[in-house]
């Protein structure tokens, strides 16, 4: 009797947690398609407000800002991640554990502070030689800042992970150490690498407070969208929203599928 | 070892764009205008107290409120069938990879004065309550922007916690609470308090949030910097100084977190 009135409890709460967590996703989705401007109440089907959206010149713009971005800090902060923690990985341990310490911080000082300090930096860089740089190019330096630690940390463990003797065993058979590195080093640490890309390809489309304050008076996707919200009512949010909950839930669902495929086969062996 | 050598752009990297930038923050905390050393900023910012008292309590409402929602929550979820487990994960973390402001928006428009819950309300003749421009919207937003933020650690110690552990407990005439108190949260610490730290800094740094859904009446300190740095008080100085209490504020939390758990808790961070 006690179990049964438990396992009710039980599923009254996930139900509460999982309303709580998708019932505003689903009602921004809903009132996509609604043929009014209205928030609450639905009046009949449309699909007006994605032709809206698609004709929206400052949202077009500022996704192109975003992907431009995005695409060009990810493949530098790759790079630049990545042999950081080749290097870091080979030092001692008192000089590593210094530098990974100061890495983190962008990851756990407030983001307010990271976006504040850099403005600082560049609003002092232009009073210094004159020219305002804020735009572009202090973006793509911001966002390579606050990723360097995702690549860093996640190319790291694979590095510990790696057997040491692989590297020494291509050396002995004869490559040298660059061939040495991009034919033993590289291929395993790969996977680390590649999470590192991706992860940080994302959080640059997503990032909205740092870029918030080194943006100057260019546009990115996250800031686009908060001058919408500014203006109250704007149903195109709603369509944008759905669009890119749509394309989170198939990324999301796609890489699930492939990390069990991935599982079963290493079961099977 | 000319490994060490990868790590010399990124080390440069690292004091142009992480440690000098917190340097200019410093110095502009304990300037004038003028570039002469003062005190009056931090001084002045003894005018703001209410507001860095609200930014304390509504932060620490937020992460309390995480924490009683995702405790019984995740440890749940490490009980679950395995395949189970990685649904029920990706579903608590989808709605995460929406850009925070489109959630928030989500919100804005639930909690309006004739959103939807009133809505909802007038059908069984009740309210309308005022419930955007509170507080307590406030709270709400933050518990909802960075509650996986504190299911994930939980679940990632609680995982590890041995099933017959648990029903050893019950065996030997422990009931649910007993059983919670005196082997569960012993067991899960690093996890509870990794996961304070990663709600508890995000929320009381937060400037968005506070403003779609605080109204002008429930500002917090990132909205107060932001001000100093974007808006119209533009004073760079006195947006330092704040922006030096609030890096004070966190550096504090992470030593207690270290002090509490020590390796544990980064592992799981």
């Amino acid at each position: 009797m006690r179990s049964r009135y438990g396992k009710a409890l039980k599923t009254a709460y996930l139900i509460a947690l999982f309303g709580f967590l998708y019932v505003p996703i689903a009602v921004l989705i809903v009132f996509s398609f609604n043929e009014s401007k209205s928030r609450t109440v639905f009046t009949g089907f449309t699909l007006d407000w994605y032709k809206n959206l698609f004709h929206n010149e400052m949202i077009l713009s500022a996704l192109g800002t975003s992907l431009l971005i995005a695409v060009v800090s990810s493949v530098l902060v790759t790079i630049l991640g990545t042999l950081a923690a080749i290097g870091i990985h080979s030092m001692k341990k008192r000089a590593r554990s210094t530098i990974t310490t100061i890495s983190h911080i962008p990851n756990v000082n407030p983001e307010i502070i990271t976006g504040v300090s850099m403005m600082l930096l560049f609003v002092g860089f232009k009073n210094i030689f004159g020219t305002n740089i804020f735009g572009i190019p202090t973006l793509i330096v911001s966002h390579i800042t606050f990723n360097l630690p995702i690549v860093i940390f996640s190319v790291l463990p694979k590095l510990r992970q790696m057997d040491i003797r692989l590297y020494e065993a291509a050396l002995d058979l004869g490559c040298n150490p660059r061939q040495a590195f991009f034919k033993a080093v590289l291929p395993e640490i790969m996977p680390g690498i590649i999470s590192g890309l991706l992860m940080s390809f994302t959080y640059s489309m997503d990032d909205f407070v740092i870029s918030y304050f080194t943006a100057g008076n260019v546009m990115t996707l996250p800031i686009a969208v908060y001058s919408m919200t500014r203006k109250k009512v704007s149903p195109e949010i709603n369509a944008l929203s759905t669009i890119l909950f749509i394309i989170i839930l198939s990324v999301v669902l796609i890489s699930n599928a492939a990390g069990e495929r991935k599982e079963k086969k290493n079961r099977a062996q | 070892m000319k490994a060490k050598i990868a790590a010399a752009p990124y080390l440069v990297w690292m004091v142009l764009f992480i440690l000098v930038p917190l340097g200019v923050v410093v110095y502009f905390a304990f300037t004038t205008a003028d570039g002469a050393f003062t005190l009056d900023n931090i001084t002045e910012f003894a005018a703001y107290l209410p507001v860095f008292v609200r930014s304390l309590l509504f932060a620490v409402a937020a992460t309390v409120i995480c924490l009683v929602i995702a405790y019984p929550f995740s440890f749940m979820l490490s009980r679950m069938r395995l395949n189970h487990q990685r649904t029920v994960q990706m579903l608590v973390m989808l709605p995460m990879w929406m850009n925070f402001l489109l959630r928030t928006y989500a919100w804005m428009t639930l909690l309006e004065n004739n959103g939807l819950i009133n809505k909802f309300l007038a059908l069984f003749g009740l309210g309308p309550l005022q419930m955007i421009n509170t507080g307590g919207a406030v709270v709400l937003g933050m518990v909802y922007n960075y509650l996986p933020y504190m299911i994930l650690p939980l679940y990632t110690v609680m995982v590890k916690i041995d099933q017959s552990v648990v029903e050893a407990a019950q065996d030997l005439g422990c009931n649910t609470l007993q059983m919670t108190a005196k082997v569960l949260m012993p067991l899960s610490v690093p996890g509870i308090v990794a996961g304070i730290t990663m709600v508890f800094v995000p929320s009381v740094s937060t400037f968005i949030i506070s403003r779609m859904l605080g109204g002008g009446n429930n500002l917090m300190m990132g909205d107060l910097i932001e001000m100093q740095f974007l808006g119209n008080s533009l004073n760079y100085n006195l947006g330092s100084a704040m922006s030096l209490v609030l890096m004070v504020v966190v550096l504090i939390c992470m030593s207690i977190t270290h002090v509490l758990g020590n390796e544990d808790v980064e592992e799981v961070m």
